[in-house]
């Protein structure tokens, strides 16, 4: 795997081929020493264009778990902020000998962008485009729900026939864009609930069922229900909803919705949390979220991507 | 002294084949078996003549972005391309609100001798919105303005669109209007559509040029002015501009050769050679541009040529610059997405890009054609050639072409400007000699 720009690009047997390595990954992770020596004497740059505590420090942590050297270079207050570009950032990563580049960025196709150019030859790693993409949370999701479902019994296994609701900010959500192509690839039903507005235009066409009713969502029956941050920030424009009582009340995962999912219904949610408007704390901190568990899991599917795009293929992992 | 030339065996929009001879600025004869002592012969056995090309909607960029463009490189861009006369947009710095700009525009085109340049006055102060610019005293200047646009911006304010339309018959100007509601495309990156929810980029829906082109034909209809859409895209507009003029208002539209051929899909690569403001849009409005264009719905093709320098394109789509050059490529692009399918013939391609664009903007001595007593401005083309289209082939200074590296058909050999070549066996005529040619020609009978 040259990079990895989207869960779009990817197929079924690539994505299985994917969460496997990453179940290798995790079972590192409970051994006594956490670390293995497979990238030693590489070197990977976290270039972070946006500010992401979370996921930098996950990418961090699964370069250092695989002994590779670690460069996070944040665009706040470097010469990024003085006006230099995308092209010339690349270059001088280059020139410091970047073996893979983990980007993210505001726009949607950055990493895409670095990828054709002739301008850096490292592997380029998406962590977040824009409103586009964030094929790692995707994969994550995916790995978590295979986990729950199967256990250590989850190697080789796809998500087909698992239904799986995504409710809320669909528009501004890579998350969702990586996870609707991932999931639906592996076999899942995914059924999209929102506002209208908060709907992108033409989604007739993507591989999903979509209404504007979480109740109804609900009581047709799922086996996960992913909520989604609302992103005020990408909303200045406003009127996509009146106010956040509106929306939490009709498209919230309030203590009532909670109660009247099925038990064995998993909550996902790919943080930072809105808790009160989009999820309420008892359903965030319930035994049936695993907030907590795709943080974890995103340390191991981080590795194997790291490992497969730094590596090459899954035969060579020792 | 000036030039004589004898074209030998051109043959003629209409598939006439045929001699010229042209003298003083002027074709003096057509017809067979023609000669002329000590005339510069081309032989044109197999091109077509074509009546010089009129472009009404060119970015030159200067005064203020000659990093970009400037009048004589953009002039340069015009000749390769079989042009020859340019209608400059009005957003250069500062911007081309005033007669004392215009007029520099034009004496710039004039010196550099390539094309005939035409400056477009700004309907509104600093394109701002809020004013109307000096309108009067821009027609009654030495560059005699009379296409007025805000062009990269719409006029939005409807009183204010009234007022101008009203204005501009003072002077039987006509309004190009940018038709852009800029509310619905706020931070808009692309066509609204299937992609654009994929890819994850802010939508500009087909509805935004709609919506202000149906409220601006309405208006010319109601003061009696005449309005102008610049570049058409979307199957919608084509429909209300066809409504209009079946109702006999006085509206003219044009659309571009890249609206022509490309489609939203190459936005999949994120290739900001590809982004241009209006966005390409589905195929299927492609396919209803090139009905409206053949069956006269819209009039011309106009270039929207728009250098910018590879800084501005050689980065994230986001952060790119709208536009593209076309002055290079047109004729090509239009052969192959209206003239190789059988859509027009060259009599209308001869139509679209010379006589009206010329009648549109007002422009005494150009799309009078290839007769006797005419001025002599015009190409000859080689439909038969095919060529892979690299930076070679472009003579201004923009290179964000979306057609680079893709082979096109036809190829422009030689181009005459007001009896003397800036264009011959493909290649430029250096600038000292055009130059001279056109101060002689200044001082002459060309009319």
């Amino acid at each position: 795997m040259k990079h990895l720009l989207s869960t779009r690009d990817l197929t079924r047997d690539e994505a299985i081929g994917i969460l496997d390595v990453a179940e290798d990954m995790a079972d590192v992770q409970s051994r006594e020493v956490r670390k293995l020596p497979t990238l030693r004497g590489r070197t990977v740059v976290n270039l972070f264009f946006e500010d992401s505590t979370r996921t930098r420090i996950s990418f961090e942590a699964a370069a250092k778990r695989l002994s590779a050297d670690v460069i996070n270079f944040s665009a706040k207050g470097s010469s990024v902020s003085k006006g230099e570009s995308l092209k010339d950032t690349a270059q001088t990563l280059a020139a410091i000998g970047a073996d893979a580049v983990v980007i993210r960025h505001p726009a949607s196709g950055a990493p895409q962008v670095l990828a054709q150019s002739n301008w850096i030859e490292a592997g380029i790693i998406n962590a977040g485009d824009g409103t586009h993409e964030h094929p790692t949370q995707g994969l994550l999701d995916a790995f978590t729900i295979r986990r729950r479902l199967h256990g250590t019994a989850s190697r080789g296994r796809s998500l087909d026939g698992v239904r799986v609701t995504i409710v809320g900010d669909i528009l501004h959500s890579r998350v969702a864009r990586s996870n609707v192509w991932l999931l639906t690839s592996l076999g899942a039903q995914v059924h999209l609930v929102a506002p209208a507005t908060l709907l992108p235009v033409g989604i007739a066409n993507w591989p999903v069922t979509v209404g504007y009713d979480f109740d109804e969502a609900i009581d047709a029956g799922t086996d996960v229900v992913m909520m989604l941050r609302i992103q005020a920030e990408r909303m200045m424009s406003g009127g996509f909803f009146p106010n956040a009582r509106e929306y939490s009340k009709r498209w919230g995962l309030d203590d009532a919705r909670v109660d009247r999912l099925h038990a064995a219904t998993m909550v996902m949610h790919p943080g930072p949390m809105n808790r009160g408007l989009e999820i309420s704390s008892r359903a965030a901190d319930s035994p049936r979220s695993t907030v907590l568990e795709q943080v974890a899991n995103g340390v191991s599917v981080r590795m194997a991507v790291l490992y497969l795009v730094l590596s090459g293929e899954r035969g060579e992992l020792s | 002294m000036t030039t004589t030339l004898l074209v030998t065996g051109a043959t003629l929009a209409d598939g006439t084949r045929t001699d010229l001879v042209v003298r003083d600025g002027r074709i003096s004869e057509v017809g067979t078996g023609l000669s002329a002592t000590g005339a510069r012969v081309i032989d044109a056995d197999g091109l077509t003549a074509l009546p010089g090309l009129v472009d009404l909607h060119t970015h030159l960029r200067e005064p203020g972005f000659e990093h970009s463009e400037t009048v004589l490189t953009g002039s340069r861009a015009a000749a390769i391309g079989g042009f020859t006369a340019v209608h400059a947009m009005a957003n250069t710095s500062p911007v081309a609100d005033t007669a004392g700009v215009v007029e520099q525009v034009e004496s710039l085109g004039r010196r550099a001798g390539y094309v005939t340049v035409r400056p477009i006055g700004a309907v509104t102060v600093g394109l701002a919105g809020q004013q109307l610019s000096e309108i009067g005293a821009m027609a009654n200047s030495r560059a005699r303005v009379r296409v007025f646009s805000d062009d990269g911006k719409c006029v939005s304010d409807a009183l204010l669109m009234r007022r101008a339309l009203e204005y501009v018959k003072t002077f039987d100007g006509v309004v190009a209007q940018h038709a852009q509601e800029p509310r619905l495309t706020e931070g808009a990156q692309m066509n609204e559509g299937v992609v654009s929810g994929e890819l994850g980029l802010a939508g500009w829906p087909a509805v935004a040029e709609e919506a202000i082109i149906a409220r601006d034909v309405l208006l010319a209809q109601h003061v009696g002015a005449r309005v102008h859409i610049c570049h058409l895209s979307t199957a919608g507009s084509v429909e209300v501009v066809r409504w209009a003029k079946a109702r006999g208002i006085r509206v003219t539209a044009e659309v571009t050769p890249h609206h022509l051929m490309l489609t939203e899909e190459l936005v999949r690569s994120y290739d900001a050679r590809y982004k241009v403001n209006p966005p390409l849009r589905r195929q299927e409005d492609v396919l209803a541009l090139r009905a409206g264009l053949a069956d006269g719905t819209i009039d011309i093709i106009a270039t929207d040529h728009a250098p910018h320098p590879s800084e501005s394109k050689d980065c994230e789509w986001t952060a790119a610059s709208m536009g593209m050059v076309g002055l290079e490529s047109a004729l090509s692009v239009v052969q192959a997405s209206v003239v190789d399918n059988g859509m027009l013939d060259w009599n209308d391609i001869a139509r679209v890009l010379s006589s009206p664009p010329a009648a549109i903007g007002r422009l005494d001595g150009y799309g009078d054609g290839i007769a006797v007593g005419a001025p002599a401005e015009f190409t000859l083309y080689d439909s038969s050639a095919s060529r892979v289209f690299d930076t070679d082939a472009l003579a201004g200074q923009g290179r964000n072409s979306p057609f680079l590296q893709l082979r096109l058909p036809g190829r422009v050999v030689a181009t005459v400007h007001q009896g003397y070549p800036t264009v011959l066996d493909g290649q430029l005529i250096a600038e000292e000699t055009v130059s001279a040619a056109a101060a002689r020609a200044a001082g002459g009978t060309h009319g």
